[in-house]
């Protein structure tokens, strides 16, 4: 559900009170639907290089309406700037501004997307310069977009090619309504590993998908959207949440795990359940997780343990236990919910921050432990989601959290979980170590 | 059907079916609330409801057609006739589930496990689900007797003077509405009175009746600290334990009730509120199948229902207590199977009250019991107490009446499974429950 002043402020009186008042417009995103088109209409593939010649071919295969220039006056769905072949900031104005050009011809809920390569690689001083200022060149086109529309980027290791199968499944992701509530990101693509599915409306078909804080809340939508998206659930939360666990379970066909994840044998448990009820375990997704806040000046170590023995140490046990099975070798996922308080901090969050960021650390630090048999881990960070627990934050402080941020708008549960499903597809198999928000660009904070 | 073969002339009989096993591949109950707390607004079948979806979401059941649940209730309202199969209605199993509502006082819930057993492994059915559900809080209360004739009267007069007649005869008196209680019919006493007299018939000290009580509280309390009930148990309403026990309680606090039942027996009276099982709202299901069916839909096989025997006895003439028809039937069980309490390695007596449990233990420990009534010769046997109710049982539990049985099968087989062998043979484990009306069911267990 959209949250009330963006039901009034989108339509009719209420959309032209707010906009001769200069109040935030926010729009309803276009979510992902199965059956509907990736994009809203033609995408403009801007840049010069082999790389956006093999961008706009590919697109073309996929049935889209593809541009090399824009049509004056036409409505675009999408702008990709294929920049793979900068080698100074120079090189960059000659795209950047054609682009810019047709961003007033976006579509609502359009999208744009740059392509480019990661920065560390970079061979000078100038590559390194040119790439990195794809990122600050993102992060504020990014801010200067409306109506829904969103920027992001896909970041490249050398050597990659702009159709290397993780950069075209991260393209789709963008493009889509799966990424409705992500905007002004990056994601980067390490390996050409990874494939895209056969079947686009059922990517993670044969999967079993393990799931822990399922019962409500981000949890149950991440169960939902896996299960939508052809895999089977195994749903995990704490005894004392059974019955909304029931629930979920028997609402997406799958079976309810009753499991405290900060027992010892939790990681023993979960593969032991999804091996013996359903033969297999491809995905882990960590989300289970809770809030003790107080200022650090008022902690008491009740507060500061349970959150850090649930949130993160936790996780980092069942890791273990999946990283020496045997049944967790092919292909396998784990994707893990971190927060935007692990990044840019949120004051009453220490405990909660320190955890949340040491899921990031976990998670790059993991990447190299998956690869040696194609596994891949990543973490989503959620800004501001709408769900019962923001719903009971004071008035003043959730109306500020919801609307600072690029979209003028909480996030959804599902936009988390869409998230989440594409970093455990298969089209994700050349990302690993990475941390993707989902936000809707946070004005404030990293 | 049998077919003439025309070609030899040979009839051709019907393929005979083998006994196969009958296993528990588990369980699941609601917590259970005592009367008026957590569950005051929810119906049998609401309960009933709950139990059977938190089954199906724990073991992949959704859509399944399982070949048939039983279940019951002992307070059942009249509209609750077909109280089981609208139960499957209501949950997340195919429509297409048969289910047949079963009621045998406290022994309902163990009946519908042997009964299904008995169709499983008669090839009948590949798959079952057995239950029970009660609710004291959101009991069945009737018109007076009185009323009900001159309602009925009414509803056949013709005229309307007829009809001015009939109802000129209500007094006030046909207007008090008619409760259930647990009074016996036939003798008037309540089950509480009865097990008094019985009580006191065994010289059932206070004392370990009380030690019965705080045993029972303790070991529950136990299994649920170590995660014991995390795969037996979906909480309900609020609730995620079970709202009778008292996990604090001590010896001396129970040593401080004052008698509630027998006080005619004056010094005598033993049975407390402590030491006697509250009235209680719940539900419990256990998932039966062959263990072709358990394999095939990659389910644990935690134990087999290897048999079950009722007796009843005559309690109206006061030739045994009321709760005492499991002493009977336990016995001619074990015969069948030749096996004594030395082969039995957990024990489940039903607490209806400690000094059930404790009459029943000394009735097969009595040497003259066992020649003159059990027709062996001496006394059945001595229980191991440390094999008796380890994880507690109805006193700290709570006995919603036709919810005990699931709760006992299913914890049985989950203790059985946990064991596995004992000197190189499967795990057993007894189940006795009484029951209104003088009698009792029992069941024998094994580890799969």
């Amino acid at each position: 559900m959209t949250d009330k002043y963006t039901q009034l402020v989108s339509r009719g009186l209420g959309r032209d009170v707010a906009k001769k008042l200069g109040l935030p417009q926010p729009v309803q995103l276009r979510r992902y639907q199965p059956g509907a088109p990736l994009v809203t209409g033609p995408v403009l593939v801007s840049g010069d290089s082999a790389g956006a010649d093999d961008i706009a071919t590919t697109l073309l295969g996929w049935g889209l309406d593809v541009r090399r220039n824009a049509l004056p006056k036409e409505k675009l769905g999408a702008i990709i700037l294929v920049l793979d072949a900068v080698q100074h900031p120079g090189d960059l104005g000659k795209t950047v501004l054609a682009a810019g050009t047709s961003l007033r011809d976006l579509a609502a809920n359009a999208r744009v997307v740059t392509i480019s390569r990661t920065a560390q690689s970079a061979p000078t001083p100038a590559s390194a310069a040119a790439r990195q200022g794809i990122d600050g060149l993102l992060r504020s086109m990014a801010k200067e977009l409306r109506s829904g529309a969103t920027a992001n980027g896909i970041l490249l290791h050398d050597n990659l090619a702009t159709t290397s199968p993780s950069a075209l499944g991260a393209l789709r992701f963008f493009l889509s309504g799966r990424s409705a509530y992500v905007d002004g990101q990056f994601l980067t693509v390490t390996s050409t590993s990874g494939s895209l599915p056969t079947d686009s409306e059922r990517p993670l078909a044969g999967k079993v998908a393990v799931v822990t804080g399922a019962a409500r809340g981000i949890g149950a939508a991440i169960a939902r959207t896996l299960h939508r998206d052809g895999a089977t659930i195994v749903a995990v939360d704490i005894p004392a949440a059974g019955d909304h666990l029931a629930a979920v379970a028997n609402s997406v066909r799958g079976t309810a795990l009753q499991l405290d994840i900060s027992r010892d044998d939790a990681g023993h448990r979960i593969i032991e359940h999804a091996v013996e009820r359903h033969g297999r375990l491809d995905i882990v997704v960590h989300n289970a997780g809770i809030t003790r806040d107080r200022l650090l000046a008022n902690m008491d170590e009740g507060r500061w343990h349970s959150v850090i023995a649930v949130n993160i140490a936790a996780q980092l046990r069942i890791n273990e236990a999946l990283l020496a099975s045997e049944h967790f070798k092919d292909s396998s996922r784990i994707v893990s919910v971190a927060s935007t308080s692990g990044i840019a901090g949120n004051r009453g969050q220490t405990n909660y921050g320190a955890s949340k960021g040491g899921v990031i650390g976990m998670v790059r630090s993991t990447a190299a432990l998956m690869e040696p048999f194609g596994g891949t881990i990543n973490a989503v960070a959620p800004g501001f989601i709408e769900t019962e627990m923001t719903a009971k934050m004071p008035f003043a402080i959730r109306e500020a959290a919801r609307r600072l941020n690029s979209l003028k708008q909480g996030g959804q549960p599902q936009d988390v979980a869409e998230a989440i499903a594409f970093l455990a597809s298969d089209a994700a198999g050349g990302i690993s170590g990475d941390v993707l928000r989902v936000c809707g660009q946070q004005l404030v904070g990293a | 059907m049998a077919a003439a073969d025309v070609s030899t002339g040979a009839t051709r009989e019907p393929t005979p079916s083998p006994l196969r096993s009958a296993v528990i591949v588990g369980g699941n109950r609601i917590p259970f609330a005592r009367t008026g707390g957590a569950y005051v607004k929810s119906s049998n079948q609401d309960m009933l409801t709950a139990a059977l979806d938190g089954l199906i979401a724990r073991f992949g059941l959704q859509d399944e057609r399982i070949g048939e649940v039983a279940a019951g209730a002992v307070l059942k309202h009249s509209r609750d006739f077909n109280l089981t199969r609208e139960a499957v209605l209501g949950s997340a199993l195919s429509p297409e589930t048969p289910a047949y509502d079963l009621q045998q006082a406290c022994a309902t819930g163990l009946e519908t496990v042997i009964g299904l057993s008995n169709k499983i492994k008669l090839g009948q059915i590949d798959s079952a689900i057995a239950g029970g559900v009660d609710s004291a809080s959101d009991a069945p209360i009737a018109v007076s007797e009185g009323l009900r004739e001159i309602l009925l009267d009414l509803n056949r007069a013709k005229t309307a003077v007829q009809k001015l007649k009939i109802i000129g005869r209500i007094r006030p008196k046909d207007l008090a509405p008619d409760a259930p209680n647990t009074g016996e019919p036939r003798t008037g006493l309540s089950m509480g009175e009865h097990q008094a007299l019985t009580t006191a018939q065994w010289k059932i000290a206070r004392e370990a009746q009380d030690e019965l009580a705080y045993n029972s509280h303790r070991n529950l309390a136990a299994a649920y600290e170590r995660g014991f009930f995390d795969d037996l148990i979906t909480p309900y309403r609020g609730l995620s334990r079970d709202s009778n026990l008292r996990a604090d309680t001590t010896l001396e606090k129970l040593a401080s009730l004052k008698p509630v039942f027998g006080k005619s027996l004056g010094s005598e009276a033993t049975m407390t509120a402590g030491n006697s099982t509250p009235l209680t709202d719940g539900a419990s299901t256990v998932l039966l199948a062959t263990e072709e069916w358990a394999d095939a839909h990659g389910l644990p096989k935690l134990a087999t229902v290897l048999d079950g025997e009722a007796a009843a006895v005559d309690f109206v003439h006061g030739k045994d207590g009321l709760l005492m028809a499991p002493v009977f039937a336990v016995p001619r069980m074990l015969a069948r199977h030749g096996l004594t309490f030395e082969d039995i390695d957990f024990f489940e007596i039903h607490e209806a009250f400690a000094g059930t449990v404790l009459s029943t233990l000394a009735a097969w420990e009595d040497e003259e019991f066992g020649r003159t009534r059990l027709g062996l010769d001496g006394a059945l046997g001595k229980v191991d107490r440390a094999k008796l109710n380890v994880n507690g049982s109805s006193l700290a539990a709570g006995h919603p009446f036709a919810a005990t049985g699931g709760r006992i099968v299913a914890s049985l087989a989950k203790m059985l499974h946990e064991k596995g062998a004992v000197d190189g043979r499967p795990a057993r484990g007894l189940i006795s429950v009484c029951a209104a009306g003088g009698q009792g069911v029992v069941a024998l267990l094994e580890a799969a």
